[in-house]
């Protein structure tokens, strides 16, 4: 099983030639990712490590029919434009790694997609990857070699490779690994996977990586305490010590109005006996006294 | 980024919404253009921040003369590391009553947020915890807009009428238009005077623009924004550059992971000096710059870096490690926890100037305690 992309994931790379873009694609055809085709405009007929390049993504799905998810690496400027235009050719699942969209773009496409059925992951996200069946995303192949029992939703890139890392090395494999984003307004949120691990039949524990900003661990610690989620959780919420007020790197970590503090959201997840860890390293821990 | 007053001021008022009439003073020599006005006015410092009138950057001023030594007394001075380039000179207003009003990004909602109170002139935060039926919250699609039935809605809800009712529909179409058309997440006016002839004056203004977006605003000044000196200089290295207010440095790649960093140092009962997040693959000569920030930083007594290189490259951070203490000959200890793509060369180039590498944060963190307490 696993969630959002498995064996049958078939790739499209939009922004294929860029620098990013070009990389990736050869390290996610290192891991094993089916990557059908590429798009940058302008540059229909080329190869990018193989990967035949196409100036529309219309184009693409022409000669490629089976493709089925989208992962997008256009600069923040143009990055709007591909995302409409992904939706349209009909690409369900779109993964968008590009940072430093404006959030105004962000929140247009995203309610776009969510009123045509369309899952998106990101903006400002690492990406999605179902160990030793397919990566979507610009994850460090060397993390994820082991499949299990672990689906992680993480609003961090780099703790989420921190904590991956953490759980391989200690011989716990993972079902899923979900970067999210950490911008204010992105396509899926973290309640939402939790939904889809809660589904999963592979995934047996959940790992929850938050940090200060929004409400989002807030209203996932509320869905837990209604009783619909049957599988342990575990969390870690970084930015104790950042000050109110202030933009900690992410756009959206911040408190304002006094919502979204750290102590809102440890306490939110303590009152539905959700354990959060105080150091990344702890999280390992703490899913060991599950497995227990 | 947050606007100084002036500049949110100018941006509604283009729109139609009245603001006091007021003159911005750059130099004190330049007081003279204030002639005209209608003393007494009030003299207020642009700084980013609240509180101002607590700290005494608001000042009344009764002739040219005053105005003249007002300025002098706030352009120049530094305050929270924030220069005062700028002072705001108005004439006043007479106010029957003060309301608030706002329009922001709704991240829950995926939408936009009015929220309105005839509860003007005071922190709103403080309004929204103490007797939250004084707000009214008005949630709007960003594809349908802004109706005026919702308009007429919140005016209501203000009791607001005559003339003062239709100020507030000109107030709110200007705020939604600075809103969307300047890539806005805030725009507040706090307060909103209601002046006893009946109008709708903006009595301080402001507007927070997401920094993404700047590309296709040229009309807005980095100047006038809330950053300080040294952010302003962060940003040209692609550097993410908060000041804290502790002494143990911090340089880390990604900001989950650096926030993380910074919560491991309290967790070991030391202070953070700063949140510094050199970003995803970071360069040489990000981390060279970076990290001479906090070798040159009085406040810093020791360096904690935690690279987890996944894009970014160790022997890239290595050497930028290795460039920032020759250029700089400052001697501070350092503490580095280096993991990921080309970890071994990085840890090589490192040994070779006496700098020993760590497996995990906390190893490196524990270090770091034993040589300040030592």
């Amino acid at each position: 099983m696993a969630i959002l992309v498995n064996e049958n994931t078939k790739v499209l790379v939009q922004g294929i030639t860029g620098r990013e873009g070009s990389r990736h694609t050869q390290y996610m055809l290192q891991y094993g990712t089916k990557i059908l085709a590429g798009v940058t405009p302008g540059k229909g007929g080329q190869t990018v490590h193989g990967v035949p390049v196409f100036n529309t993504v219309e184009e693409a799905l022409r000669k490629y029919p089976d493709i089925n998810t989208s992962i997008i690496f256009v600069p923040a400027q143009f990055a709007a434009d591909s995302v409409f235009e992904a939706i349209d050719a009909g690409i369900k699942l779109i993964v968008i790694i590009t940072e430093h969209i404006p959030i105004h773009d962000a929140l247009r496409f995203v309610n776009y997609a969510r009123r045509r059925g369309v899952t998106i992951i990101g903006p400002n996200c690492p990406g999605v990857v179902s160990p030793l069946k397919s990566k979507v995303g610009i994850l460090p192949n060397h993390i994820y070699t082991k499949q299990g029992p672990v689906g992680i939703v993480s609003r961090s890139g780099t703790l989420t490779y921190e904590i991956s890392y953490h759980l391989t090395q200690a011989g716990i494999g993972q079902s899923t690994v979900v970067g999210i984003g950490g911008d204010p307004i992105i396509g899926t949120d973290m309640l939402e996977v939790v939904k889809m691990f809660e589904e999963d039949p592979e995934t047996r524990y959940i790992v929850v990586i938050g940090e200060i900003g929004g409400t989002m661990e807030e209203r996932l610690a509320q869905y837990i305490g209604s009783g619909k989620v049957t599988k342990p959780v575990v969390a870690y919420i970084s930015g104790r010590t950042a000050p109110p007020g202030k933009r900690m790197g992410h756009a959206g970590a911040i408190v304002s109005m006094g919502m979204g503090s750290y102590e809102s959201k440890v306490k939110a997840f303590q009152e539905v006996n959700v354990p959060v860890a105080r150091t990344p390293t702890e999280v390992v821990k703490l899913i060991k006294q599950f497995m227990k | 980024m947050r606007l100084l007053e002036y500049r949110g001021k100018e941006l509604l008022s283009r729109y139609g919404v009245k603001i006091p009439r007021g003159a911005i003073i750059t130099k004190p020599e330049d007081v003279g253009v204030l002639s005209t006005f209608k003393f007494p006015l009030f003299a207020k410092a642009q700084v980013p921040f609240a509180g101002r009138a607590k700290m005494g950057l608001v000042k009344r001023v009764d002739n040219i003369n005053e105005a003249e030594s007002v300025a002098r007394e706030f352009l120049g001075r530094v305050i929270q590391d924030y220069p005062i380039r700028k002072v705001l000179f108005e004439e006043g207003v007479s106010v029957a009553k003060e309301l608030y009003v706002s329009i922001t990004l709704d991240r829950e909602n995926r939408g936009y947020l009015v929220l309105a109170s005839s509860e003007g002139g005071v922190d709103i935060e403080e309004v929204a915890r103490r007797s939250p039926e004084k707000i009214i919250r008005l949630q709007i699609d960003d594809y349908e807009g802004l109706r005026d039935f919702m308009i007429r809605k919140l005016a209501a809800g203000l009791g607001l009428e005559g003339t003062a009712a239709e100020d507030f529909v000109t107030v709110m179409k200007a705020m939604y238009r600075v809103f969307t058309e300047y890539d806005a997440e805030l725009v507040e006016i706090n307060p909103l005077a209601l002046t006893t002839d009946g109008h709708l004056v903006a009595l301080d203004v402001k507007v927070m623009i997401d920094d993404n977006s700047l590309y296709r605003h040229p009309d807005i000044s980095i100047e006038d924004s809330d950053y300080t000196l040294e952010e302003l200089e962060a940003r040209k290295y692609g550097i993410h550059y908060v000041e804290l207010t502790g002494y143990v440095g911090i340089m880390a790649n990604g900001a989950g992971l650096t926030m993380a960093t910074m919560d491991l140092v309290k967790e070991f009962g030391h202070e953070p000096a700063d949140f510094l997040d050199v970003g995803g693959g970071a360069s040489k000569d990000t981390v060279r710059e970076g990290l001479k920030m906090l070798l040159t930083d009085n406040r810093v007594k020791a360096i904690l870096i935690n690279i987890f290189g996944g894009i970014t490259r160790c022997d890239e951070v290595a050497r930028g490690v290795k460039e920032a203490l020759e250029e700089t000959k400052v001697n501070k200890p350092i503490f580095i926890r280096l993991k990921g793509t080309n970890e071994e060369e990085g840890r090589k180039i490192l040994a070779e100037i006496g700098i020993k590498t760590y497996e995990t944060a906390e190893e490196a963190m524990e270090a770091l305690a034993k040589s300040i307490r030592g």
